[in-house]
């Protein structure tokens, strides 16, 4: 017998009579101003949040707080004046020297900060990651409560790849002290428009 | 050997430098502090717990069902799917993988699981190279000890220690002991590594048997960087990782990060679905001991840990003697209920590394009984023989009082009635948990307590 039907076997034979599923439906927060709360809490785990009138704003931002003599790359069209559109068809390590990637994401979450992004959105499932600086766009109509929303949201979406991320990389590993910037981005900002 | 030394005996070790005994010790209950704050901060949180519990239940009682139906979507998604009995298996697997590539080096994120099968080892014996990029396990791999704590890998080590570790692997300057720097040489280091090699392994946190994505939970983006870089991914998990739907990584994503350290979610949950394309995905499923702890009724919901480490940071005995001395992969409560049903004779001395205070089990976020677990472990291995015959004789008593169904269930639901009355029961200001707010109001045997019955008597 292989491994995997004498795994499956003992299994079967061994799991205990069926419980049922929990209903998860109850799960609600009290009535909330949604983006007050996003942005408490997206800058209370070290992100940096900002609320711009439009894409303009947010480029003038950018100018004034990234370094645009080094490579900085978006998926966003609007934005092409001081980023470069990447492309999707080359190889992950290509982007290693990027210093700030901007993309958009679709869903924000006001309980953790955390904004969903899928590889459509990332153009390369690399570049949130490999980024030295993640800014990412998101409109506050997007903005959920909790995490059961969020995945009402996302529901049978198809996607390869998807992500929730909620800030700057970070570790603690040595003596508990916290440090921004693991191995991901050393910051992440979230550009909120109306 | 430490490998040869039971807890007790490793624990005095750990305990004759008092200072690093307080510090550790307040570390982590610093960390316990960080999740109670969280969890006072998240609404139903409770009710998160038990819903968390009712669905890992739930899949305890349909695994053969989900497993199928993982499998089958794992390939629909176009993902190589392999099953292995155990570590030796699982090994071999990986190596042919990466063999059948001719690739001699790999980056492997956080995993507890293929730490306990010793993968790196076992490679490195063939020729190829594995590098751990989690940052504390990176600081482990180079001191050549396993991780102290399933969350916090080097927790036990001071800066100035690590410090002369990067001086003596990655040439640092001596003397170097500030963590941010520290972190930035790391950095730049594994940068290098995860741009060359060709071969990344995860461990999985959750994975939804509905859609057949697995879910990779890290702070640093290690387990990213090294997946979306790499042409041959894999992952390793163990069969109790299953959720039945996506919908409920909503529960478990809520809780993970807030019980294990006061965070509201990790920073990266990454989904993972497909390879990209040109890039292969390669899943392993371990059984290593899981089907058969199913058979154990008074065990198997230990399947249920989602790995937080709160019940280890929250742990009297753990904080006070540090998770080496648990001589397992797994250590803290948690490890002292899952190894025993690996090799009872071997582990026979964890489930006695406790007071059984409760305490674990009061923040375990899938409300996994784990100081009753203990308790059970004890009779079973009292009854089996396997106890050191300097425990068992003050164990006995206990164990024999405690074996008898009707004294346990009379003595109130987890019989702390008995504990709370047995005679070492004692308060004194080294009990370093009768401030915590969701603890129980007994027992109250003391870690100096514990530690002169357990520790000093040998
Ligand atoms: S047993 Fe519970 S508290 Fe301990 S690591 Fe597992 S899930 Fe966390």
């Amino acid at each position: 017998m292989s491994s995997r039907d004498s795994i499956l076997a003992a299994v079967l034979k061994n799991q205990p009579p069926l419980t049922d599923l929990p209903d998860i439906s109850g799960f609600k927060v009290p009535e909330e101003d949604v983006v007050e709360k996003y942005k408490n809490t997206f800058s209370g785990i070290g992100g940096l949040v900002y609320s711009a009138k439009n894409i303009e704003a947010i480029k003038n931002h950018i100018r004034e707080n990234f370094d645009t003599g080094k490579r900085i790359v978006s998926t966003l069209p609007a934005l092409s004046d001081v980023a470069e559109i990447c492309s999707t068809s080359v190889e992950p390590q290509s982007f290693e020297d990027v210093e700030l990637s901007i993309i958009e994401s679709r869903l924000a979450v006001a309980e953790n900060g955390a904004v969903w992004l899928t590889e459509e959105v990332m153009g390369h499932r690399i570049i949130p990651y490999i980024s030295q600086h993640l800014a990412v766009v998101v409109y506050e109509s997007k903005i959920v409560s909790t995490m059961h929303e969020a995945y009402a949201k996302i529901a049978d979406e198809a996607y390869g790849f998807g992500g929730f991320i909620g800030g700057p990389s970070k570790t603690a590993d040595i003596e508990q002290a916290l440090v921004l910037g693991a191995h991901g981005p050393l910051s992440m900002t979230v550009y909120l428009i109306k | 050997m430490k490998g040869t030394q039971d807890h007790a005996t490793l624990a005095e070790v750990f305990n004759r430098d008092e200072d690093r005994v307080d510090w550790h010790d307040g570390a982590l209950w610093w960390i316990r502090q960080k999740r109670d704050r969280s969890a006072n901060l998240t609404p139903q949180w409770e009710e998160l717990r038990e819903a968390a519990s009712a669905i890992k239940s739930n899949v305890i009682s349909n695994l053969h069902d989900y497993l199928l139906q993982f499998e089958d979507n794992l390939k629909k998604n176009g993902v190589k799917v392999y099953w292995a009995a155990d570590a030796e298996e699982h090994n071999q697997i990986v190596y042919k993988i990466l063999s059948d590539k001719n690739i001699n080096q790999m980056v492997k994120s956080k995993s507890m699981l293929t730490e306990e099968c010793h993968l790196n080892e076992y490679l490195a014996d063939r020729g190829i190279d594995v590098i751990n990029s989690d940052l504390g396990e990176y600081i482990q791999q180079i001191d050549n000890e396993p991780p102290s704590h399933i969350v916090l890998p080097c927790i036990h080590k001071k800066k100035e220690e690590i410090g002369e570790l990067f001086h003596e692997h990655l040439g640092t300057e001596k003397g170097l002991s500030d963590p941010t720097l520290l972190t930035r040489v790391a950095r730049n280091h594994l940068r290098n590594v995860f741009m060359t090699r060709r071969a990344a392994l995860t461990g999985v946190n959750f994975a939804v048997a509905e859609t057949g994505e697995y879910v990779v939970c890290t702070n640093e983006g290690n387990a990213d960087m090294g997946a979306h870089l790499c042409e041959v991914q894999i992952a390793s998990m163990g069969l109790e990782k299953i959720i039945p739907e996506r919908k409920h990584l909503g529960v478990f994503l809520r809780l993970l990060a807030r019980s294990a350290i006061g965070q509201p979610i990790t920073i990266y949950s990454s989904h993972f679905r497909k390879p990209r394309p040109g890039q292969e995905m390669h899943l392993i499923l371990v059984d290593k001991g899981r089907s058969e702890l199913l058979a154990r009724p008074d065990f198997r919901d230990s399947l249920k840990c989602i790995k937080c480490g709160s019940c280890m940071n929250t742990c009297p005995v753990y904080r006070k003697s540090g998770g080496l001395s648990y001589h397992n992969t797994i250590s803290g409560p948690i490890g002292a209920i899952l190894a025993p049903n690996l090799d009872m004779k071997k582990h026979a001395d964890l489930p006695f590394a406790s007071t059984l205070c409760g305490s674990c089990s009061n923040v375990c976020p899938v409300k996994i009984p784990i100081h009753e677990q203990l308790y059970k472990w004890r009779q079973v291995i009292v009854k089996e023989g396997y106890s050191a015959s300097r425990k068992t004789f003050s164990m006995k008593a206990m164990a024999l009082t405690l074996s008898s169904p009707e004294i346990y269930n009379t003595a109130g639901k987890t019989g702390r009635w008995i504990l709370n009355h047995a005679p070492f029961a004692i308060n004194n200001k080294f009990n370093p948990w009768y401030k915590q707010r969701d603890m129980p109001d007994s027992p109250e045997q003391s870690f100096g307590e514990w530690y002169s019955k357990n520790v000093k008597k040998s």
